[in-house]
């Protein structure tokens, strides 16, 4: 019997291939933007966690210079000397590759903790050979096998542009001999030992460092990633909940009938349930292709991203991972249940003497649209709260879903207001009965055109996010990059013999110097910097004291950036608890894509503060037509790697790309959202061309050609699609608004000014239209060619 | 007997209070006998015949069906009755929409695991269904579903058949050669027949008739 009622519900499909289609092509892309976000994440967080757990930083504390002040070798022996075991680390940039190089001590790393020997990794006679070798991942080992270095050795689960060697090989390479950057502490040190205090006691203890809080800085990139995967996945549900209703809608007359027939209504509903089961695994296992596809293209610039916004190394190609795979299909069952959860209840429910007549379940009853409207109008209310008065990263997420779920939900009511306004005054019968037809097909198309409004809103949202962000960092770019050139030296030696030829030829020399530091207690940087025209006029001050420079000059006051401000609650004149005693606030300044809190004082104070802080760094002014010209002579001259002199184009050049690359994925995601919203449409229009045939049909017989009848069809929708794209401009600036204003903030810990551009939603407007004019065409063509014995049947008793 | 029906009684809740749809009904039916339900819409023909099929549930009284009782069955129990036991016959017609004339016929009696090809070509060309059993329901006419739709009923074999007005929506000449058919195989096949019908020139053709009148039996 089981075969017999599968095959019977089963045969629909045979019968209407097309929404078979539309519901395999709903769940597919619902899952593969979800899961290719996922894919992006899983990369990453994957990413992070070997860095962490690279030497064993997630493990063992370590011995570091304090204000970051680099260890003499001779600690070590010292050290060794007074029975503590520790090893010796040393890290730094290589600037020809722009590998970071970590240079270790095989011999005394803890146990574990080095890739070394243990069956995959190199043997120990090979990584302490004079000639030296390099371990890194294959990526890296690809990428680099023809480069200047010792020999490679690839090794998995390593993170990206890391290398590791033996310590006097790195130290070598980064031109620092007789110097280490840490000391690793083995956790099983004997007893008794003379205190780490006595032995070194100008170095700090600190406790394993994990990823350096990379997973935490990340977080709300990831964030943003999975809200909008969240957002496309929604979509991709409505189509398949308006497929799954329409199907179950046409069946209820088998069911009906199955069940006369003697088929029980449980076994009827499990196989319903089998039924969707199946289809929603070869939905699932083609939306994970698709999504591993769609992470894969996305992934580089997300990987760029990251390195540019955090450091995070994240590699530019995708593993599969089966974990992904079974949380893709996971969530595409879940989808499917939640699509189909009421259509299947409905079925499980239905009496068996129910009219057999599709009860128009498209066209929801007007009680249903009330209170999907108040509930709407609920969820507005709730997010005009949140903005009032929420705070944080969770309100700003929760503002954002109330806003757009609730605009999606008072949509159809709004849209049919319209069109019913639309439609009064005086007009021929063909006229009249249009705009209340239209109004008719409202809550049918209520599920499209919700999508329709999410996907334009997200776009006009994000759209004005971004502009406004492009207009501010430009500027903000001109201001804060005022030297024409940086220098970065090798040793302090090298930049005094630099600066002492090069200051005769530039206008000034402005010392950058820097520290990581804790401020107010978060972790963070200070840095100093001289008393120059070139901050006193430049420097993207948000507010400030009226003698701010006079007073950062004199070591009176301190400069805070945004994030700082914001989320140590700092204001003008508050103290600002920094390493060597608390300063009074001077002036806040704009810091966009900085994760980190940052203060800044003036060099003498800086210089007394930090005595041990490096001097490699150095802006140069100079008239811009000369900047090129000398930066080649200062790279000529004393032989400095690339990267040791680059100019202000360079550095906005790298900057506006990082953020080209983090918009980008938004991008993309964006467009793709939108496209997910035209097949929802389409979707919605095909399913319910049949039901509006019984509608049209008497049309046709009272004088209505089929052709005439078929324009009119497609001019419904393009009128809708207007009417939903003028709502979602305001919701797309509300958005915007909860973008920039609440969730930057919570997340990133900075406000950028809200611009509009119109000309943006124009574009929209030219996009968005002809999208859903083509959803609309097929329909329209089907219905212009429909031989008039289809048409006919309409008035016959039983439509089947 | 076939089927044994004493003081059944239904009654539906409405907005002006509980309505009785059938008061009291008795009703005897043997093997190979057939029996019309006539009356005026509303008298409660149809719903006798819902109860009876186990679609729905009395108030009071007793259903026997070959001595078991069916009001006393468990949902499932009704349907596997349905399924074995009765062929179901509806005014309009109910075919699943999917499947063709062919596979509609078939289907009861593969579901109560009795199908037999050769029988079904036999109802099929009894019904003047030859050439018809590749199309689907919105191919045929109103005549040839409902015949499709009784010879659905049959295929299974089924020990009572319920035709609720089954001709309703055909005209007289149609009507009355569906009759016909449909009397001939019931008694092929050996079967009890309940028809419901507003036709008192149809109810004739059957063995014994019953009028409801407001929900009680008028002999």
């Amino acid at each position: 019997m089981i075969r017999v009622v599968l095959g019977t519900l089963i045969s629909h499909w045979r019968r209407r291939p097309l929404q078979l289609v539309f519901l395999l092509i709903g769940l597919s892309l619902a899952t593969a933007l979800w899961s290719g976000v996922q894919a992006i994440n899983a990369e990453a967080r994957a990413a992070y966690a070997d860095a962490a757990g690279l030497l064993g930083r997630d493990r063992f504390d370590r011995l570091v210079g304090r204000n970051a002040a680099p260890i003499n070798a001779s600690r070590f022996a010292e050290l060794r000397r007074a029975g503590w075991a520790v090893s010796p680390v040393i890290e730094g940039y290589h600037t020809p590759t722009g590998l970071s190089l970590v240079g270790i001590d095989p011999l005394t790393m803890p146990k574990g903790a080095a890739p070394i020997g243990a069956g995959k990794g190199p043997g120990m006679a090979e990584v302490l050979a004079p000639a030296g070798l390099l371990i890194v991942n294959p990526e890296t080992a690809a990428r680099f096998n023809n480069a200047d270095l010792p020999k490679l050795f690839a090794m998995d689960d390593l993170p990206p542009m890391t290398a590791i060697g033996d310590i006097g090989l790195v130290q070598r390479l980064l031109g620092r001999p007789g110097t280490i950057s840490h000391l690793v502490l083995d956790p099983d040190a004997p007893a008794g030992l003379v205190p780490l205090a006595t032995v070194v006691p100008e170095l700090d203890r600190v406790a394993p460092a994990g990823d350096g809080g990379l997973a935490r800085l990340t977080d709300s990139f990831h964030l943003n990633l999975t809200a909008f995967g969240a957002l496309a996945f929604v979509v991709g549900l409505f189509i398949a909940h308006s497929v799954i209703g329409l199907v179950f809608e046409q069946r209820r007359s088998t069911f009906r009938t199955l069940r006369a027939l003697g088929v029980p209504m449980t076994q009827m509903v499990i196989l319903l349930l089998a039924e969707l089961l199946v289809l929603a695994l070869v939905a699932g296992l083609a939306g994970v292709a698709l999504g591993y596809l769609v992470a894969a293209a996305l992934l580089p610039d997300v990987a760029g991203s990251l390195r540019g916004l955090y450091g995070a190394d994240v590699p530019g190609s995708l593993t599969l991972r089966p974990g992904w795979v079974l949380a893709a299909l996971a969530l595409t069952f879940g989808g499917t249940l939640a699509a189909a959860g009421l259509a299947l209840w409905q079925a499980a429910t239905m009496p068996v003497l129910a009219p057999a007549l599709p009860r128009a379940w498209a066209r929801a009853s007007s009680k249903r649209l009330a209170w999907q409207g108040a509930l709407g109008a609920l969820l507005l209310a709730l997010a005009a709260v949140i903005a009032l008065v929420g705070s944080g990263l969770p309100a700003a997420f929760t503002l954002l879903a109330a806003l757009l779920v609730g605009a999606a939900l008072v949509l159809p009511l709004l849209v049919g207001g319209l069109v019913q306004r639309l439609g009064r005054g005086r007009g021929g019968p063909v006229r009249q009965w249009f705009w209340a037809d239209t109004a008719q097909q409202v809550p049918g198309l209520s599920l499209a055109l919700m999508a329709l409004l999410l996907a334009l809103a997200s776009n006009v949202g994000v759209g004005t996010m971004v502009a406004s962000f492009r207009q501010t960092f430009t500027g903000w770019l001109d201001q804060r990059l005022a030297s024409e050139l940086y220098l970065t030296t090798r040793s302090e030696a090298e930049a005094n013999t630099i600066l002492a030829w090069v200051t005769p030829r530039v206008d000034a020399v402005l010392p950058i110097r820097s520290v990581p530091a804790t401020l107010n207690g978060l972790p963070g940087e200070v840095y100093g910097i001289a008393d120059h025209a070139t901050y006193r006029d430049n420097w993207p001050l948000l507010d400030a004291v009226p003698d701010v420079w006079d007073r950062v000059a004199q070591g009176e006051a301190a400069l805070v950036n945004e994030q700082l401000a914001r989320r140590a609650g700092l204001a003008l004149g508050d103290p600002v608890a920094l390493p060597g005693g608390d300063l009074p606030v001077g002036g806040i300044y704009s810091d966009y894509g900085n994760p980190q809190p940052q203060a800044l004082l003036g060099l003498l104070l800086f210089d007394s503060r930090f005595p041990d802080a490096t001097h490699l760094r150095y802006g140069l002014r100079i008239a811009p037509d000369k900047a090129a010209a000398l930066a080649q002579e200062i790279t000529a001259r004393h032989a400095l790697p690339d990267g040791g002199v680059i100019a202000q184009a360079d550095i906005k050049g790298y900057s506006l790309d990082v953020f080209e690359r983090t918009f980008a994925v938004t991008d993309a995601l964006n467009v793709l959202t939108l496209g997910v919203a035209a097949v929802a449409l389409f979707a919605s229009l095909m399913t319910l061309a049949e039901l509006r045939l019984p509608q049209l049909a008497p049309l046709w017989a009272l004088g209505l050609t089929r052709r005439r009848l078929a324009g009119i069809e497609f001019a419904r929708i393009l009128v809708l699609a207007m009417l939903v794209l003028v709502l979602a401009i305001p919701l797309g600036l509300a958005l915007a608004w909860a973008l920039v204003a609440r969730l930057n903030v919570a997340a990133f810990g900075w406000q950028l000014p809200l611009a509009l551009f119109p000309a943006d939603w124009l574009w929209l407007a030219l996009t968005a239209l002809p999208a859903a004019g083509l959803a609309a065409l097929w329909p329209a063509l089907r219905l212009a060619r429909m031989p008039p014995a289809a048409l006919l049947r309409m008035f016959a008793n039983e439509r089947g | 007997m076939l089927l044994t029906i004493r003081g059944l009684t239904k009654t539906y809740p409405t907005r002006e209070g509980p309505l009785a749809v059938l008061r009291g009904i008795d009703l005897d039916l043997d093997q190979g006998e057939s029996l019309a339900l006539v009356g005026e819409s509303g008298s409660g023909k149809s719903t006798l015949l819902h109860l009876a099929a186990g679609l729905d549930v009395a108030n009071a009284g007793t259903i026997l069906l070959d001595g078991a009782a069916i009001g006393e069955m468990s949902e499932s129990q009704r349907a596997a009755v349905r399924r074995d036991r009765i062929g179901l016959i509806f005014q309009q017609f109910n075919l699943i929409p999917s499947l063709n004339a062919g596979a509609n016929i078939a289907m009861q009696a593969r579901l109560a695991g009795r199908n037999s090809p050769d029988w079904n070509a036999h109802l099929a060309r009894a019904m003047g269904l030859d050439g018809l059993l590749d199309r689907y329901p919105e191919e045929l006419s109103g005549g040839q579903q409902q015949r499709v739709a009784i010879a659905r009923a049959l295929a299974a074999r089924p020990a009572l058949v319920l035709a609720d007005e089954p001709t309703g929506n055909l005209d007289e000449a149609n009507a009355d050669a569906v009759l016909t058919l449909m009397l001939d195989l019931v008694a092929t096949a050996g079967a009890g027949l309940l028809l419901v019908t507003h036709s008192q020139r149809q109810a004739a053709r059957l063995n014994r008739q019953m009028r409801l009148v407001m929900g009680q039996s008028q002999a």
